[in-house]
């Protein structure tokens, strides 16, 4: 009824003072949002058409000069690459232990909830604390890693962890996923216990085990779940930049570098504020892909 | 008989291997933590040497050395005013505004609200480029005020989205009868929507809290002045000048993580169906 009735509303003069005393409510939330959100918003596209060095009055139109550089800019897709991997990493290991871990809690085990409390304390922490502390770990000369090989007789092993260009990266993707799964697995836990009951009793009469129930009822029930997951997860970890700033630092050489600190690299390092843009652009693009093309999977798997 | 037997011997088998994996995984977790706080209690020549978890001596004067030397007082009490400051905006700013888009009329109101949806679904992580030059512009890198303003921004867009969900719900007929009563917009706002509006409040609150506290890459950009900094970004001074003195350093990550272990212990109940709710909507 209200639906016709709004669509067919008129405003007039005599309302005047009653709109303007609605808009109160919304105006500084609007224009907060204007200023800091859709106005550097739109900027990053306005700017990545341009050369400027953040500082001097003219920012001279380049076309897409910026993004044919981004493409030939091999420093950058490295940097997509190596997070990449750590997201890959992320997505089959961190996400296995997540659904390992919530599995066994959904079994009504005791002390249910005393886990979980745990195992989202990482995620709760900020990327510079965790990056700090396990900086610690891995440190070269005192770190605890390296004492544990000793002890154990595999000294050979020891090294400086994130200053070698062959473990660095893999040490940076081991502590983002230590800070990551709790948070998979308190959304899988939830996931798990949204499905019904009825539907395991059912299998349960028609002599599923327990196999079968997970294969049948449990997989099928839980794919927006999985779905939700692994886009929250790619988005996240292509994002990653706290751990990295607080541990490598992008180094050694470019072994750790990943989009974020290639865009501050452009930004900070070198002054090209609009190729900085450009790189912006080029990674939302990506990102936005990503996910869409991960919401349309999803969608194809729920019709078959 | 022997099929029940069977069962019991198969669900304590399970049972012995879920609590080790469950116990192994949550030593993990908190392992790095009471390492960080054991190694905050040792000094910097036993650092090196001593491997037990809590030392024989602990030595709590580094944080005392922390808060007043390496001015982790400043930071400390800096991230607990930027956080005050950006929540209590936050809440009031989308409160008013999740209400003026659920319960009053007024032209473009769908529009403006979809606007406020979209930017919250595109990502454009690089938008901080932007926002620095904006902030550069208006005189505000080295503010408090350039630091707070773009946070508020940050949560403003998923926290009307929540509080409208949840004022949709409010019966018309409770805010009838309040208008009835005599309350105009800003009594029904007050006095009913707000109180309903309390559990998403909370959620609000304790999700900004964090995202605060733990917020580096602005704070990173804008401030170059000590006095100004939070403590992630005070952290990262601290390890830049003194880079071996890990004892201090990790009570200073200490300092930091503490507050926000205990707010969580105290919230968990809050955070964990705030995410599981958050992301089922989503």
């Amino acid at each position: 009824m209200s639906a016709v009735l709004e669509l067919k509303k008129k405003y007039t003069w005599k309302d005047a003072p009653d709109m303007l005393t609605s808009y109160l409510f919304i105006v500084p939330a609007l224009v907060i949002f204007l200023l800091f959100g859709l106005y550097p918003f739109l900027q990053v596209f306005w700017l990545s058409v341009h050369s400027w060095d953040g500082i001097s009055a003219v920012k001279e139109f380049v076309g897409l000069q910026n993004f044919i550089e981004v493409i030939r800019d091999q420093y950058w897709w490295q940097a997509m690459k190596q997070a990449g991997y750590i997201a890959f990493l992320a997505l089959t290991f961190q996400n296995a232990l997540a659904l390992i871990l919530a599995l066994l809690v959904d079994q009504d085990i005791r002390g249910g909830n005393a886990f979980r409390v745990i195992f989202y304390l990482p995620p709760v922490l900020s990327g510079i604390v965790v990056g700090l502390i396990w900086g610690w770990i891995y440190d070269g000369n005192y770190g605890l890693l390296n004492k544990v090989l000793e002890v154990f007789g595999q000294g050979q092993f020891a090294r400086a962890w994130l200053a070698d260009p062959k473990t660095a990266l893999t040490c940076v993707g081991i502590i983002h996923m230590w800070k990551g799964f709790g948070w998979g697995f308190v959304i899988l836990l939830a996931g798990l216990q949204g499905i019904p009951r009825e539907l395991y009793e059912a299998a349960d009469v028609d002599g599923a085990g327990s196999w079968h129930k997970f294969m049948h009822v449990t997989i099928p029930m839980m794919i927006p779940v999985f779905v939700l997951v692994m886009i929250l997860t790619i988005l996240g970890t292509m994002q990653i930049f706290d751990i990295i700033a607080s541990t490598t630092n992008g180094g050694p050489g470019y072994a750790t570098e990943v989009p974020v600190t290639r865009i501050l690299a452009s930004m900070l390092g070198s002054s090209r504020f609009g190729y900085s843009c450009a790189q912006a652009v080029v990674f939302g693009v990506i990102l936005l892909i990503i996910s869409l093309t991960q919401l349309h999977l999803s969608k194809k798997m729920k019709q078959a | 008989m022997r099929s029940q037997m069977f069962y019991r011997v198969k669900r304590g088998a399970f049972l012995i291997l879920a609590y080790t994996v469950l116990l192994a995984v949550a030593a993990a977790c908190l392992f790095p933590l009471l390492w960080m706080f054991g190694s905050a209690l040792k000094t910097q020549e036993t650092i090196f040497s001593d491997f037990s978890l809590f030392p024989q001596q602990p030595h709590w004067e580094n944080f005392v050395v922390a808060w007043t030397q390496a001015n982790f007082n400043t930071y400390f009490w800096n991230s607990v005013f930027y956080t005050v400051a950006v929540v209590l905006g936050l809440v009031l700013f989308s409160s008013m505004a999740a209400f003026a888009f659920s319960r009053l009329d007024f032209p473009f109101k769908n529009a403006l609200f979809l606007l406020f949806v979209c930017m919250m679904m595109i990502p454009l992580p690089g938008q901080f480029v932007a926002l620095y030059v904006l902030l550069t512009n208006l005189n505000l890198v080295n503010t408090r005020l350039g630091y707070i303003l773009p946070q508020i921004d940050a949560g403003q867009a998923l926290a009307i989205f929540l509080l409208k969900t949840f004022f949709d719900k409010i019966p018309k007929d409770l805010e009838d009868s309040a208008r009835i009563d005599g309350c105009n917009k800003l009594g029904i706002y007050r006095h009913l929507a707000l109180p309903l509006a309390k559990p998403a409040i909370a959620v609000v609150v304790i999700f900004n809290c964090l995202a605060v506290w733990n917020e580096y890459l602005l704070a990173m950009l804008i401030f170059s002045e000590k006095k100004l900094m939070p403590l992630p970004r005070g952290l990262m001074v601290f390890q830049g000048t003194h880079l071996t003195e890990y004892a201090l350093l990790m009570a200073g990550v200490s300092i930091t993580v503490i507050p926000i272990i205990v707010v969580y212990l105290v919230m968990q109940k809050y955070i964990i169906s705030g995410i599981t709710a958050g992301a089922v909507k989503g």
